[in-house]
């Protein structure tokens, strides 16, 4: 009986392992890393042409554009992430994983975050620019939109992971975790209003910091189940 | 040893039953070759067997190993290379240092492939970094599906001693193919055409 003592990865490196795959698979396919910041490019474009170019206006609803823009652009990539694992038969493999799945699929997620969300909240003050968002207002844009795409990436995940076996699965995806995604909108785009009238948004983004530490703690566990169940149809 | 013990097993897909009643008892030392007409169910069997689906399937089966599952999805990351795929490979059973890894795929005939990403490397040779797999694993029991798919004859011929090798060391295989019997004295038949549902 060799298996009582057989060597096997610890908890911490299975994670690292699965984020390392998973990033090195994105930064290979360069074109579903930029998709995202070129969405929330031509989108950020489009509003002047679309509300007229007075300055004072855009400036008043930057915070609310960018903000959805945001939003968008995460539900666009979040419905893809377990995908091409799904396919693979990567999934398979991780399910029969000593470890538990959802510290594996969190690996992924976290992968996924830094290379979308993450990357979008950084890019974010050029796009505020180009709309006028007065410049007290950015480094709470970076701040709320780093917190909230963490909590839109982790709906995602979970609603990825239970439509991820069904074909055409996008619109159910997008009926589902529309809805969960409505209070980080709320957060972040109040935080980023009340920065730009000289407030303090720290009651926005304290509540924000809780909505991202819970998900956190509850979304891979919510991941892990659903993507068993879609395994197993 | 019992590795594996599956009793009154039935298996539906969709409305349909597929299986009913099989009784297996996976031994060291023993092959199993499941046999088949095209849709009989020996991918689901197999899936059942390593326990990953439950809907569907009732009956009981126990694993008293690890086990190890090559399914007809080779779960092989194209833009990776087939180092990076074996070190990070989503099963998390490879503790395998970098240098042992290159020493299998050495074994399979890819040695000066290690660095390329896999998507550019064709599917025999997509199917031989999944097969590497198998000399990296401590798993004793192998559950293979179709593993002889896109290899050719040399390839075959590998797979074959890999797993007669396996066998000899305590462990056990069973795997799906359509092709002739491999192992004519270790090898044990289960004819799924005995538990189709008429």
């Amino acid at each position: 009986m060799q298996s009582v003592d057989r060597p096997s990865l610890s908890l911490l490196t299975a994670f690292g392992r699965q984020f390392r795959r998973h990033g090195q698979a994105l930064m290979a396919s360069l074109a579903d890393v930029a998709n995202p910041l070129l969405f929330f490019f031509m989108v950020v474009t489009l509003f002047p042409l679309g509300l007229g170019p007075d300055p004072q206006q855009l400036a008043s609803m930057a915070p609310g554009i960018l903000w959805v823009v945001a939003l968008l652009a995460s539900l666009m990539v979040s419905a893809r992430m377990f995908a091409s694992d799904f396919e693979d038969g990567s999934l398979e493999q991780m399910a029969l994983a000593p470890h538990p799945l959802s510290v594996l699929a969190l690996g992924e997620v976290a992968a996924h975050w830094l290379a979308t969300g993450c990357l979008l909240a950084l890019v974010s003050p050029l796009f505020a620019m180009m709309l006028g968002l007065p410049p007290q207002g950015l480094g709470v844009l970076v701040l709320s939109l780093l917190l909230g795409t963490l909590c839109l990436t982790l709906i995602g995940a979970v609603g990825s992971a239970l439509t991820v076996s069904i074909r055409r699965g996008g619109l159910l995806l997008s009926l589902l975790i529309i809805p969960l995604n409505v209070p980080v909108l709320i957060f972040g785009s109040a935080a980023v209003t009340e920065a730009v009238m000289g407030r303090d948004p720290s009651t926005w983004l304290t509540l924000m910091g809780a909505l991202a530490a819970g998900m956190l703690a509850l979304a891979p566990l919510a991941v892990g189940a659903a993507l068993r169940i879609s395994l197993d149809s | 040893m019992l590795l594996l013990s599956a009793a009154d097993v039935s298996i539906e897909r969709g409305e349909r039953r597929l299986l009913q009643d099989v009784d297996l008892s996976v031994a060291s030392g023993q092959v199993w070759q499941v046999l088949g007409a095209n849709g009989v169910g020996k991918s689901s069997l197999l899936r059942a067997l390593a326990g990953l689906a439950r809907f569907g399937v009732e009956g009981s089966i126990s694993r008293f190993e690890p086990l190890l599952y090559l399914a007809h999805a080779p779960a092989i990351k194209g833009a990776l290379s087939p180092l990076e795929n074996l070190r990070c490979h989503p099963a998390c059973d490879i503790t395998s240092t970098p240098a042992q890894i290159a020493i299998a795929l050495d074994a399979v005939q890819l040695s000066g492939f290690e660095d390329q990403p896999v998507g550019s490397l064709s599917a025999g040779q997509q199917r031989r970094v999944a097969l590497a797999r198998l000399l990296l694993t401590d798993a004793r029991l192998w559950l293979l599906d179709e593993p002889f798919t896109a290899l050719d004859g040399g390839g075959c011929d590998w797979l074959e001693e890999c797993i007669r090798g396996h066998v000899s060391t305590g462990g056990a295989v069973v795997f799906t193919s359509h092709q002739p019997s491999r192992f004519s004295e270790l090898q044990h038949d289960l004819d799924l055409a005995n538990y189709a549902v008429s």
